[in-house]
């Protein structure tokens, strides 16, 4: 097989943020994390729900087994049984996320999404992130809106926690003392160096600094055969 | 035996009942099955100094872009297939209107609690993040129970109107929705003092339950003021299994300037509109 390209190892990435997650919701946003999560139910985590991105919680060949529309989701979210990845348009050490706007909130330089759920997401279910292009933009100093709650707001609420967050260049988490934001796992073919110039804080560097793993013979087989043979996940992640 | 309330109206029927400066909850979700055509018959009208309570999509840029909006109500604006509404942006970005910047969960607390005629209901939502700073009139509660959690108190979100779209409904207000996602228009209906229920075809009561289940009938009459039939009223928004969104039309609305797609598709009546449509394709 050819040599596996970076899209990949990103897939890698998100979808072990569902290892051993039981029978939760997973609920990918974007392209690669939708092939992150596929993949985790096809391999390690085979009680995972997945929907169809609509209504419907579908099985991998596209079978229908529940209804969840967005009242019964929302449910779901402050029931704690789902691990949302989410996007981040700014994210900073703590992992306080910001996709609502840019700039003074009164009167913005660039109206994003809004909050959606974030608030919600971070204050009742596991909430990762993936951001595909890493830089100083993404990653700042500070957000200006925070919608996602990152550790030094959340103040220790009882069912808040950020697992990790997965960027094009590796992944990061904030098993740190003061929880800020630590790199985890580098994929191949990055430096440090290159993460740090592209981070526009201070991150936790171990004195050893993993690689992310490795995808199997066979998952490679499922993520170019099965899950994405259109090659999606090479159009958030070139490379 | 007296015959009850027939309530159809035409949608320009409905919107004379709306006031300037009222309250108007508009339902559906995102680019998806918004009441269009009402939103259409507004923006032909005069009504403008709107507080609108949304979880917005093309409704709430149309209205922007047309200056109706005083303040608005929203967890986010996006057309879907295209995440960020540009109409909405600009007005923002231009500082054009108030904005309540709520969680989708405070959202539908906030709905709850004005169908259920309670000043607020407690969300474990906000606190942490900046909905609290922008909203400095929020408030905390705390469980009078051994937890002790603080929640947010999201304040009832009671309207003067709503308005929404559904597939089908009887003269009497009974509305049923045939696609997946009943979104939140039950809601919206009953947390407002006045609703109106347009839908892709009006049909005998007994025609309702014939070919869907009668758990597909979402707004009960009783929370209905009229009834308005709008064939394509979701137009260009999805209306499952009726029809998809209409992705051309949208692309063609979000990329032209808006008083070009104004002039061009919103001059004239629902009619013309329909016409200017079909002309496109």
């Amino acid at each position: 097989m050819s040599e596996v390209t970076r899209a990949e190892y990103c897939v890698i990435a998100c979808a072990e943020a569902w290892r051993g997650a039981g029978e939760i919701l997973a609920s990918p946003m974007g392209l690669i994390p939708s092939v992150g999560a596929r993949l985790a139910r096809h391999t390690f985590a085979p009680d995972l729900l997945l929907t169809d991105g609509e209504a419907l919680l579908v099985g991998l060949d596209g079978t229908v087994e529940g209804w969840l529309p967005y009242r019964q989701h929302l449910a779901l979210v402050t029931g704690g049984r789902r691990h949302v990845m989410m996007g981040a348009s700014q994210i900073d050490r703590y992992g306080n996320q910001n996709i609502a706007c840019i700039g003074d909130w009164a009167k913005p330089t660039r109206q994003l999404l809004g909050v959606r759920g974030a608030p919600v997401n971070t204050l009742n279910n596991p909430t990762s992130y993936w951001v595909p292009r890493h830089s100083r933009r993404v990653f700042v100093e500070r957000v200006d809106m925070v919608c996602g709650v990152g550790y030094d707001r959340a103040a220790g609420a009882r069912h808040h926690r950020i697992p990790r967050v997965v960027s094009d260049l590796g992944v990061f988490d904030f098993a740190t003392p003061d929880r800020s934001m630590r790199l985890a796992s580098l994929h191949p073919g990055v430096s440090v160096e290159q993460v740090r110039e592209a981070t526009g804080f201070d991150l936790v560097v171990p004195d050893e600094v993993s690689r992310t793993r490795e995808p199997t013979a066979g998952e490679l087989r499922l993520i170019r055969e099965v899950i994405d043979p259109e090659d999606t996940r090479a159009r958030e992640v070139a490379c | 035996m007296t015959d009850r309330a027939d309530k159809l109206l035409s949608a320009d029927e409905a919107v004379s009942r709306l006031r300037s400066g009222m309250t108007l909850g508009i339902g559906g979700w995102g680019s998806r099955r918004k009441p269009m055509a009402l939103v259409r018959a507004l923006l032909r009208s005069e009504v403008t100094d709107l507080t609108v309570v949304s979880y917005g999509g093309p409704d709430v840029g149309m209205l922007a872009a047309a200056g109706r909006i005083r303040k608005l109500v929203t967890a986010f604006v996006t057309l879907d297939s295209i995440p960020l509404e540009p109409h909405y942006r600009a007005a923002r970005e231009r500082g054009a209107f108030e904005l309540t910047e709520v969680d989708e969960a405070m959202f539908m607390w906030g709905l709850h609690a004005a169908a259920n005629r309670l000043p607020f209901l407690p969300v474990r939502a906000g606190i942490g993040s900046d909905v609290m700073r922008v909203n400095p009139g929020l408030r905390t509660v705390t469980s009078p129970y051994e937890d002790q959690e603080t929640f947010v108190a999201m304040p009832a979100l009671r309207l003067d109107a709503a308005l929404v779209h559904v597939n089908r409904a009887d003269r009497l207000g009974n509305g049923q929705y045939l696609g997946p996602d009943p979104y939140f228009d039950d809601l919206f209906c009953e947390a407002a003092d006045a609703a109106y229920v347009s839908c892709e075809r009006v049909v005998d009561t007994a025609e309702l339950t014939k070919a869907a289940a009668p758990q597909s009938l979402l707004v009960k009459r009783h929370t209905v003021t009229g009834v308005i039939e709008a064939p394509n009223g979701a137009h260009f928004t999805s209306c499952a299994p009726d029809y998809g969104r209409d992705e051309a039309f949208q692309k063609r609305y979000a990329t032209t300037p808006w008083p070009e797609f104004a002039a061009r598709f919103l001059a004239g009546d629902e009619q013309a509109y329909r016409s200017a449509v079909g002309e496109e394709s």
